[in-house]
C-alpha cells in the first residue's frame, strides 16, 4: 500500500486536467459505549479516503469536477483520476470558479514526508480504568451510568498541480456520562471535548453528575413562561455553534439569513448586545488546535474547492457585542466586500475581564433557572434564527443564591441572536462540549452566560 | 426483478465469506455473519441555476460480526482477500474476547430460518448512475430556471442526491443474500423576498426508492408542482401572521409522514424502550408495560411496519442480519400491540422471531435496529382532503414538512410547515405565516377525528434518520393519508421569538 504522499503525487502525475487538486485523508478512530453500568459495544477504525478535484477551463467557463473514493489501491488511482475529468467534462461552470491558491496564500501544515498520525484503543489507557471504577461506584450508589467516548485522529494532505503540499494532523476526541437513578426519574450529563483523553478526569465528571443527581431530589414542577436563566458553557455552545453555522456571507447578501439587512447588504457592523461579548475562531486557540488551511471536497454556499490550502487565520465574528464578520470565500467576499474570513473548525466567546465560575453566578442569582444542556435543536424561522429544542438531563430552581430543587424540562423558543440582546451577565470561558452537535463540532470554550425572559414555550414530561 | 449489476456480482464475495465465517467457526464463535458492500452516492447542487456542488463518492468494504461466549465481537476490513477476509474474522473474535470482561449481558439472538442462497433488488427502472452528470444538471437548472423567470422568485437552490447501494450477507447458518436498490431525493426550493423579510416554498417531492424516471414523470408530476410554486410562495410572503391558539387541524401527508416519524417510528423502537439509547437518541414513554394495554391514538388509528412496501426507503429482501422483511401492525385500532426489533432484542424480550429491522449504514459500521417503513393506513372508503377540510368551522391545513423537534421521551413534539392555509366554515380561506403546531403525542393521536381514504395516501420520508454512537443514517419512508386532529396548540413563531 502507497503512503498518503505517494499516492497524492502519483494521482497528480496523471492528471490531464488544467488543473488538479488530491486530497488524501487517513482516519484512525477508537470508541468505548456503555449503558447501565456495562460496557456495550467498542470499535476501533480505520479509513483512507481520496479525493481528485479535477478543473477543466472550457469556453464557456471553468467546470470542476470532483469524485471522492475510500480504500484506493495503487493501480486504481489513475481510474479515479480519469472519473473526476469525465465529471468535470460533463459539468457546467462552477460558479465559484478562481484560480487556486498560490504558496503566497496558503496555510502552513506540519511536516508533509512525516507518515499519518494514528489513534489506537491505548488513547483509554488512562480513561478506561476511572470508567471501570465509575461503573463499580455507581452500582454501589444504585445508579446508572450510560455515554460514549470516542477519539479520532485525521491526517489531511492536500496537493495541487500549482505545487501546494499541505498536511495537518487534526485529534479530535470527546466523552459523554450520563448518570440516572435506578428508577430512570433523575438524569443528569456532563460532556468534555479533549485532544487525547490525557485531560480527562472522571472522577470529576462524575462528581458535578453525583451533584446534580442530588439536586434533584426535591422535585418542582413549574408552568411555561419567560425565565431568567442560566446558561452553562455546553448549552451556550450548542446555541453559537448554530449561530456561527448561520453567518454564511453569501446567504446574507442574497438576503435570506438573520444577519440580512432590509433593503440589502449585511448586518454586519451592527450591535447585537450590549455587553462587549466576543466571538471568534482561531485555529491556533490553545487546546482547540484544527486544521489552519481550507479543506474542501466539494463547494458549497460557504466553502469553494478552488480554495483549498487557502490559510485559515481566524477572525472575530463578533466583537465588542457588534457583528465584526461573516464566513467567507473568495466569491461571497467580492459580492459583500467584506474580507475573506473563511470558517476554522472552533469556536470561543468570551467577555473580556469576565472570569466568574457558573457556581459564583448561582449564588448570586435571587430566582431562576439553571440548564445543564440542551437538545434536538432545530431552527424555527431564519429571519429571527428562531430555534426549538428541549432542556434536557437537568433543569434546576436557584432562589436567594442557592439550588433548591429540579424541575421539570421545557421545550424553548430562542434565537441565540436575540438572547444576545438580553445577556445579564457572562461568566469565564472554558472548554466545553455542546450536548446536541458533538457528533460535528466539538472545539469550543465558551462563558457560562445569564439570559434574561428565555423563552422556555411549552413543558416537556420527559425525564 | 432485475439482476444485480455485474461488477458487483464479480467480486469474491462467496470466497470472502467462506473465508471469514470458517475461521470465526474455528476460534469458537457460537454465531458468525459476513457483510460485503458497495456503497455509490452523487450529490448535485445548484444555486439559482448554476452548478454549486457536484461530488461522487463509492465506497466498499467488508464486515465480520461474531458472538463469542455471549459477548459481541465486530471488525471491519477494506482489502477484498481472503486472507485478509480471515484476518478480519479474528480481529472480530478478539473483539468479543477482549470485551467479555465487563459484558454483563449474555448475547443470544433470536431464530430465523435459513433462506439459502436469495437475490433482491428493488422497483426502478432507469439507475441513475447511468445518466450523465451534464443531462441531470441542465435538467435541475431548466427547473431553477421555471422559477427564477418569475419576478416573484429571488433565490432558487436546487439539489439532487443519488444513493446506490449494494449488499451481500452470509452466515454460518446457512442464508446468502446479494441485494441492490436505488434511492433518489431531488429538491427545488424558492426563496422570494418582500418588504424587508423573506420566506421559501420547497418542492413537497418526497424522497425515493426509484430510478431517474422519478424525475422525468413516473411517481411525481414536477411540471405541475413548479409552476405552482412561485405563486405558492408569494402568498406566503403577503399572508397575515397567525393568532396562537388551539385550532382543528387538517395534516397533509406531505407533514404529516414527519409526525409519524418521530411520535411513532422513533418510540417504538424496542432498543430505546429498555434504555440503549438513553444517552443520546433518548429513550420511549411506550414501555414495554404498556405494550398491549395502551391507547395511542383513537380507534381509527392503525400503524403498521413494513419494509416491503414498493419504493420505500427502507424496504429490502432480507436485513442485516439475515432475516426476512415482514409487515407487522405497530398500533391497531389506536392500541399499541408492536414494536420494531432486530434479533438480539427480541430474543431479549421472550419474542420469537425478529421482524427484520437490523441495518448498518456502511460497510465499517455494526448493524442496529433501525427503522421500518412506519406508515399510517388509510380508511377504506375515507374521506378526500377537501371532504375533511369540509369538516372544519375554524382550523388549519398544513402542507409540507420544515422543521421538527422531539423530546428524548417522544412526549413534546413542535413542528412547522412550508404552507399553512386558514380554514373557515369548511373552505380554505388563504396562507397564515409563522405557525408552529406543538403538541403531545398521545393526545396529539388521540384527537384524530377522522382518515382520509386511499386517494389522498403518500409515501414521505427522508434519506437521513440518524441513531447510534458512533452515529448512523437511514434512509425511511412513512406512508400516510391526510388526518383531521381536534383542538391542536398552534404557536405564532414570530411571538416565541419575543418580537
Amino acid at each position: 500500500m502507497s503512503t498518503p504522499q505517494e499516492t497524492v503525487e502519483r494521482a497528480l502525475r496523471f492528471s490531464r486536467a488544467d488543473d488538479c487538486t488530491v486530497i488524501a485523508d487517513e482516519s484512525t478512530g477508537a470508541n468505548l459505549r456503555w449503558a447501565g453500568n456495562t460496557l456495550t459495544t467498542n470499535g476501533v477504525t480505520r479509513s483512507r479516503r481520496l479525493t481528485v478535484i479535477a478543473i477543466v477551463h472550457k469556453a464557456e467557463g471553468v467546470s470542476a469536477g470532483v469524485v471522492s473514493r475510500a480504500g484506493v489501491a495503487p493501480d486504481q488511482v489513475e481510474d479515479l483520476v480519469r472519473a473526476a475529468e469525465r465529471a468535470a467534462a460533463q459539468s457546467g461552470p462552477a460558479e465559484d470558479a478562481a484560480p487556486l491558491i498560490d504558496a503566497a496564500h496558503s496555510g502552513h501544515g506540519s511536516a508533509w514526508d512525516d507518515p499519518p498520525a494514528e489513534t489506537s484503543v491505548g488513547v483509554f489507557e488512562g480513561f478506561a480504568p476511572s470508567l471501570g471504577e465509575a461503573f463499580a461506584a455507581a452500582e454501589g450508589d444504585a445508579q446508572r451510568l450510560y455515554g460514549f467516548a470516542q477519539h479520532e485522529m485525521n491526517s489531511t494532505f492536500v496537493g495541487t498541480s500549482t505545487g501546494l503540499r499541505l498536511r495537518f494532523d487534526e485529534p479530535t476526541g470527546k466523552v459523554e456520562l450520563n448518570a440516572k437513578t435506578a428508577d430512570m426519574s433523575r438524569s443528569a450529563w456532563a460532556g468534555a471535548g479533549t485532544p487525547d483523553f490525557r485531560d480527562v478526569d472522571v472522577a470529576a465528571l462524575t462528581g458535578e453528575l453525583a451533584r446534580r443527581l442530588k439536586w434533584g431530589e426535591r422535585r418542582i414542577e413549574l408552568p411555561a413562561g419567560r425565565y431568567e436563566t442560566l446558561l452553562p458553557p455546553s448549552a451556550v455552545s450548542d446555541l453559537m455553534t448554530y449561530l456561527y453555522w448561520s453567518a454564511g456571507a453569501r446567504d446574507a447578501h442574497d438576503g435570506r439569513t438573520v444577519f440580512s439587512r432590509p433593503g440589502g447588504g449585511t448586518r454586519v457592523g451592527e450591535t447585537l448586545s450590549g455587553l462587549p461579548v466576543r466571538l471568534y475562531s482561531d485555529p491556533a486557540a490553545p487546546g482547540l488546535e484544527c486544521t489552519p488551511f481550507v479543506v474542501a471536497h466539494a463547494s458549497s454556499r460557504d466553502s469553494s474547492v478552488f480554495e483549498n490550502g487557502l490559510a485559515l487565520r481566524g477572525a472575530d465574528w463578533i466583537s465588542d457585542g457588534k457583528l465584526a464578520a461573516l464566513l467567507q470565500t473568495r466569491q461571497s467576499a467580492a459580492l459583500t466586500g467584506l474580507p475573506l474570513t473563511p470558517g476554522v473548525d472552533n469556536l470561543l466567546m468570551e467577555l473580556p475581564g469576565a472570569t466568574a465560575t457558573l457556581d459564583e453566578m448561582v449564588a448570586r442569582t435571587r430566582r431562576g433557572l439553571l440548564l445543564t444542556c440542551l437538545w434536538y435543536i432545530r431552527e424555527v424561522d431564519p429571519q429571527s434564527l428562531l430555534l426549538t429544542g428541549l432542556t434536557r438531563d437537568g433543569v434546576y430552581l436557584v432562589e436567594d443564591g442557592e439550588v433548591v430543587g429540579e424541575v421539570n424540562n421545557f421545550r424553548f423558543n430562542e434565537s441565540p441572536v436575540g438572547l444576545l440582546s438580553r445577556l445579564a451577565e457572562a461568566g469565564g470561558t472554558q472548554r466545553t462540549l455542546g450536548r446536541e452537535w458533538s457528533d460535528y463540532f466539538t472545539r469550543t470554550a465558551m462563558p457560562p452566560l445569564r439570559v434574561a425572559d428565555f423563552n422556555m414555550s411549552t413543558v416537556s414530561k420527559a425525564s | 426483478m432485475r439482476e444485480i449489476d455485474p461488477d458487483f456480482a464479480a467480486l469474491p464475495m462467496r470466497a470472502l465469506a467462506d473465508a471469514a465465517l470458517s475461521r470465526a467457526r474455528e476460534l469458537g464463535a457460537e454465531h458468525v455473519d459476513f457483510r460485503l458492500e458497495r456503497i455509490r452516492h452523487q450529490t448535485l447542487r445548484l444555486s439559482d441555476g448554476r452548478l454549486e456542488t457536484a461530488i461522487d463518492a463509492d465506497d466498499i468494504g467488508f464486515a465480520v460480526r461474531v458472538v463469542k461466549d455471549g459477548t459481541w465481537g465486530f471488525a471491519a476490513g477494506i482489502d477484498l482477500t481472503t486472507g485478509a477476509a480471515a484476518r478480519v474474522a479474528e480481529q472480530a473474535v478478539e473483539v468479543a474476547k477482549v470485551s467479555a470482561a465487563i459484558n454483563r449481558e449474555r448475547i443470544e439472538l433470536a431464530a430465523e430460518p435459513a433462506h439459502g442462497e436469495r437475490v433482491w433488488t428493488s422497483s426502478y427502472v432507469i439507475d441513475p448512475f447511468t445518466v450523465p452528470i451534464r443531462d441531470k444538471v441542465a435538467l435541475l437548472a431548466d427547473w431553477s430556471g421555471r422559477l427564477l423567470s418569475d419576478d416573484r422568485v429571488a433565490h432558487v437552490d436546487a439539489s439532487l442526491l443519488q444513493v446506490k447501494e449494494y449488499k451481500f450477507y452470509a452466515d454460518a447458518a446457512g442464508t446468502v443474500t446479494t441485494q441492490q436498490r436505488v434511492r433518489l431525493h431531488p429538491v427545488l426550493n424558492a426563496v422570494g423576498i418582500r418588504d424587508g423579510g423573506f420566506d421559501t416554498m420547497r418542492t413537497l417531492a418526497p424522497p425515493v426508492g426509484r430510478g431517474y424516471e422519478y424525475l422525468t414523470g413516473s411517481g411525481w408530476e414536477w411540471d405541475d408542482e413548479l409552476a405552482r410554486i412561485p405563486e405558492h410562495l408569494a402568498e406566503k410572503l403577503a399572508a397575515p401572521s397567525v393568532e396562537a391558539g388551539v385550532y382543528d387541524l387538517i395534516v397533509d401527508p406531505s407533514n404529516l409522514w414527519l409526525t409519524i416519524h418521530e411520535s411513532i417510528g422513533h418510540a417504538t423502537e424496542l432498543d430505546r424502550a429498555l434504555g440503549y439509547e438513553a444517552a443520546y437518541a433518548g429513550t420511549s414513554f411506550a414501555t414495554p408495560d404498556k405494550l398491549g394495554t395502551l391507547q395511542y391514538g383513537s380507534k381509527i388509528m392503525n400503524i403498521v411496519g413494513d419494509r416491503t412496501a414498493e419504493h420505500g426507503l427502507a424496504t429490502i429482501g432480507y436485513d442485516d442480519e439475515g432475516v426476512e422483511t415482514q409487515r407487522w401492525d405497530i398500533i391497531r385500532d389506536g392500541r399499541f400491540v408492536g414494536y420494531q426489533l432486530d434479533r438480539r432484542i427480541a430474543h431479549l424480550t421472550g419474542q420469537k422471531r425478529s421482524n427484520g429491522c437490523a441495518f448498518a449504514d456502511s460497510p465499517s459500521s455494526m448493524p442496529l435496529q433501525r427503522m421500518a417503513n412506519v406508515s399510517l393506513e388509510a380508511a377504506t372508503d375515507g374521506p378526500s382532503t377537501e371532504e375533511l377540510i369540509s369538516g372544519v368551522d375554524r382550523g388549519i391545513y398544513v402542507v409540507g414538512d420544515k422543521s421538527w423537534s422531539i423530546d428524548m421521551q417522544r412526549y413534546n413534539f413542535q413542528f412547522t410547515g412550508q404552507r399553512f392555509y386558514k380554514i373557515e366554515n369548511g373552505r380554505l380561506a388563504g396562507q397564515l405565516r409563522d405557525a408552529a403546531y406543538q403538541a403531545n403525542t398521545t393526545d396529539f393521536w388521540n384527537s384524530m377525528e377522522a382518515v382520509g381514504g386511499p386517494e389522498t395516501y403518500v409515501l414521505g420520508g427522508a434519506f437521513n434518520c440518524g441513531k447510534g454512537q458512533p452515529g448512523q443514517v437511514a434512509p425511511v419512508s412513512h406512508g400516510t393519508p391526510s388526518a383531521l386532529f381536534r383542538g391542536v396548540n398552534i404557536l405564532n413563531a414570530v411571538k416565541e421569538a419575543g418580537q
